[in-house]
């Protein structure tokens, strides 16, 4: 039986078994191709398929329901719940982030292909919001997530999530949205931000 | 002998038999985040140990260091579909520690909200419970519906989903003209589409083929787990908190608490529909009996730094998942010394769902997690 | 209730009662024979559900105080037991054979205020806290604001300002000053 990551400590068999399903390998920087029109169409395509990641991490995710439903309906927009990670490139942190939660985002993140972006949800997402100074929740998303977009509200309604998804819109058509980019360049400040908080790290850095 | 919550099975994890998998806390069935660490023999469930946390803030050591008119927009924040029972007994348990009497007019107001916050969590529920059988229509209806709730709660106080419209003393103000009508033309829709939900869900093959049977919670269970509600009533356990220790208003009301017999997975889903229409009906009496003049709120002097003599008490309500409590102990300054919060659903999901997992297939493991009426913010605050 | 109460000091040393509200009862108990109050009061008065356990840090006092809530179904109300165990490495019975219930909430209180339950089932496992290593936080010596800004590194911005000097520095320079000049010249003047 082998049972890797969250709460269980990997014995040395597991470990060797872990070097084996796991690469070391560090993320890579994707740089934008040559032809611009290619890349416009890119971005174009990227824009108007955004899948988001039904992680509901946080009290934001109660708001993330109506979305989907036939009131807000953001099928209009070309997106889309999605359950896995693997079929998702936005990712919404719908509010505050355990220290507990975080460790479960840093990971469904890196599980993510690129092209992948990151919204953050909430003041909580921003400053610590109504939890400034909680001992248990992180104050600023950014110290561990690239971060696209900020959604300010607490909670934000779903007219400002749209605004939001509108926001990042643009942001990919005009080819900013560069957190993944990013992530991988500092990757090891991001490293050294997340294990500060996450005191039992039993993971490897970039697994997936 | 051992009490049966406290068997444990010896299993050879060696053997090569069985499988664990982790469900949650990124999964989308889970309500909440929560994780389950499920063993699995082939498709039955051979042990299963929850793991919350995932929502956790503090709330009751935040408490501890604001006062007491700035825990009010916390309050509100520990559960997520049902913020208003928090607002209420939080006020509760300030002003009874204090001996303020609220005016009338205030008590229909407060119990007015709780009802219409009650029937959207509830409705909510039920399109919860169908999406963990794949019923994925009934969640669109329910979620779409809880909308027009939340828009009354906006026009009532001006938040969607957060509200804070109780205050100490009362409420913040009275509710806006032409409101009621609005809200009748809500609760129409809502028996609409409890009768739509009846039909598709309740006497769906599909629904009924999974949900009977399933997850049986025996009466003699109810008092050494906890458990209240729905949960306990669908066992057979007619308690109420509504009816057994009338609070607000609820004993000028005329109802009967909804009951059941099997306790299984449908009758508590049931129970949910007839706790919809128990509170479409308590709305309206509570309309129709509602004083239309009188002030809404006492005025407490100095709210800012309002100080609660000393003492302890515990409040409760019935919430839409069961007995909420709150147990809070003043030592005569500004800040209270201690606020627990009791969450109807924290022994449901832990130690009760712990419990009746075993046996069930994995496939329903979501279902009757759901049909507990888990609610993670609740119980890790 | 108030013959319940009766019976029960009979057999037990009981003190403190506050008959706050006409359906509950807080008592105080020794810690010594706590499991007879308990014991006593579910199988022969029927208080037979567990609604919570808390409890309350009494740094002042160097105690902890930890509170049993228990309901009768058929009377319709509430006994709330306080018993006081030291601060100094807390230990209490386990009374998690009598309802299951017991369980979250011990596991619950070792790991908010560190005290131990021996005998409990999955007592020492972690329980929404992941790789916690100070003082546990529902403690009162521990300040959670102090551990956030160490820890979580903190936005700036977050200042506090009184409103009225910073609307008289925002929005009337000019006043503010001539007033504080009349003040000083007043001030000097008194001299």
């Amino acid at each position: 039986m082998i049972t890797i990551g969250q709460d269980s400590k990997p014995d040395d068999k597991a470990k060797e078994l872990q070097n084996e399903f796991f690469c070391e390998a560090l993320p890579k920087e994707v740089a934008p191709i040559n032809n611009k029109i290619v890349q416009k169409f890119y971005n174009w395509a990227q824009a108007n398929s955004m899948w988001v990641l039904a992680f509901g991490t946080g009290c934001g995710a109660i708001e993330m329901r109506p979305l989907y439903t036939a009131r807000y309906d953001i099928s209009r927009f070309g997106m889309a719940p999605r359950p896995t990670p693997r079929q998702s490139s936005l990712f919404i942190i719908s509010g505050y982030a355990s220290v507990k939660t975080l460790k479960r985002i840093v990971r469904s993140y890196e599980q993510m292909q690129n092209p992948k972006f990151v919204m953050g949800l909430g003041s909580c997402t921003i400053n610590g919001g109504m939890y400034f100074d909680s001992y248990n929740t992180i104050n600023r998303l950014d110290q561990y997530l690239p971060v696209d977009v900020y959604v300010a509200g607490c909670m934000p309604r779903p007219e400002s999530l749209i605004a939001g998804f509108k926001k990042m819109k643009e942001i990919i058509k005009e080819g900013r949205a560069e957190g993944a980019n990013k992530y991988a360049r500092d990757f090891q400040w991001y490293k050294e931000n997340q294990k500060k908080v996450i005191k039992d790290w039993n993971m490897p850095d970039y697994n997936w | 002998m051992r009490p049966i919550w406290n068997d444990t099975k010896d299993l050879d994890l060696k053997s090569g038999k069985y499988v664990k998998i982790w469900q949650g806390p990124q999964h989308p069935g889970v309500t909440g985040n929560m994780a389950l660490e499920i063993l699995l023999e082939g498709d039955e469930i051979m042990q299963l140990n929850t793991h919350v946390g995932y929502l956790h803030r503090g709330f009751e050591k935040l408490m501890e260091r604001r006062k007491y008119i700035k825990c009010f927009p916390i309050v509100c924040r520990i559960c997520v579909p049902e913020p208003d029972t928090n607002e209420y007994l939080f006020a509760t348990a300030a002003e009874d520690l204090a001996g303020i009497e609220i005016p009338e007019r205030a008590k229909w107001l407060r119990a007015l909200n709780l009802e219409m916050a009650r029937l959207g969590a509830t409705i909510m529920g039920i399109g919860g419970q169908a999406g963990s059988f794949g019923l994925g229509t009934i969640g669109q209806w329910s979620v779409a519906h809880r909308d027009l709730i939340l828009d009354l709660f906006e026009e009532l106080t001006g938040g969607r989903i957060y509200h804070m419209y109780m205050l100490p003393g009362g409420v913040r103000h009275e509710p806006p003209a032409g409101f009621e009508d609005r809200l009748e033309k809500v609760l129409v829709k809502t028996e609409k589409l409890m009768y739509d939900i009846d039909k598709v869900m309740f006497n769906n093959y599909v629904f009924k083929s999974r949900a009977v049977g399933l997850g049986v919670l025996p009466k003699e269970w109810i008092k050494p787990f906890g458990v209240t509600g729905t949960t306990a009533r669908a066992s057979g356990v007619k308690y109420d908190v509504r009816k057994d220790h009338p609070y607000l208003i609820y004993d000028q009301l005329d109802f009967e608490p909804t009951t059941g017999t099997v306790g299984d997975v449908y009758e508590r889903t049931v129970l949910r529909k007839k706790e919809v229409l128990l509170s479409v009906d308590l709305i309206r009496q509570i309309l129709a009996k509602m004083p239309r003049t009188g002030s809404v709120r006492t005025k407490i002097p100095d709210i800012l730094h309002w100080k609660v003599p000393a003492g302890e008490t515990y409040v409760k309500a019935e919430s839409g998942r069961g007995e909420y409590g709150y147990y809070m102990v003043s030592d005569g300054s500004e800040y209270p010394r201690r606020v627990h919060v009791r969450g109807a659903s924290y022994t449901h999901a832990m130690a009760l769902l712990e419990k009746m997992a075993e046996g069930v297939t994995n496939a329903d493991i979501f279902g009757l997690m759901v049909s507990l009426q888990t609610c993670p913010p609740e119980i890790e605050r | 209730m108030k013959d319940m109460i009766e019976r029960l000091a009979s057999k037990f040393n009981i003190k403190d009662i506050n008959e706050h509200k006409s359906n509950q009862v807080f008592f105080t108990a020794e810690k010594i024979d706590i499991e007879g109050v308990i014991l006593y009061l579910k199988e022969f008065e029927k208080y037979d559900q567990l609604t919570m356990i808390s409890c309350v840090d009494y740094i002042e006092d160097g105690k902890f105080q930890l509170t049993y809530l228990l309901r009768n179904y058929d009377l319709n109300n509430d006994a709330c037991i306080r018993v006081y165990i030291d601060r100094e490495n807390p230990t209490m019975t386990s009374i998690n054979e009598l309802w299951a219930a017991a369980r979250v909430y011990e596991r619950e209180l070792k790991e908010m205020f560190g005290i131990d339950f021996p005998g409990c089932p999955r007592v020492d496992d972690p329980f929404v806290l992941e790789g916690w290593d100070t003082i546990p936080p529902m403690r009162k010596d521990f300040d959670t604001k102090k551990y956030s800004e160490e820890t979580y590194f903190p936005r700036e911005g977050r200042t506090k300002k009184d409103p009225t000097e910073q609307m008289a520095e925002k929005m009337y320079p000019v006043e503010e000053e001539v007033k504080k000049s009349i003040t000083k010249v007043f001030r000097d003047n008194s001299k």
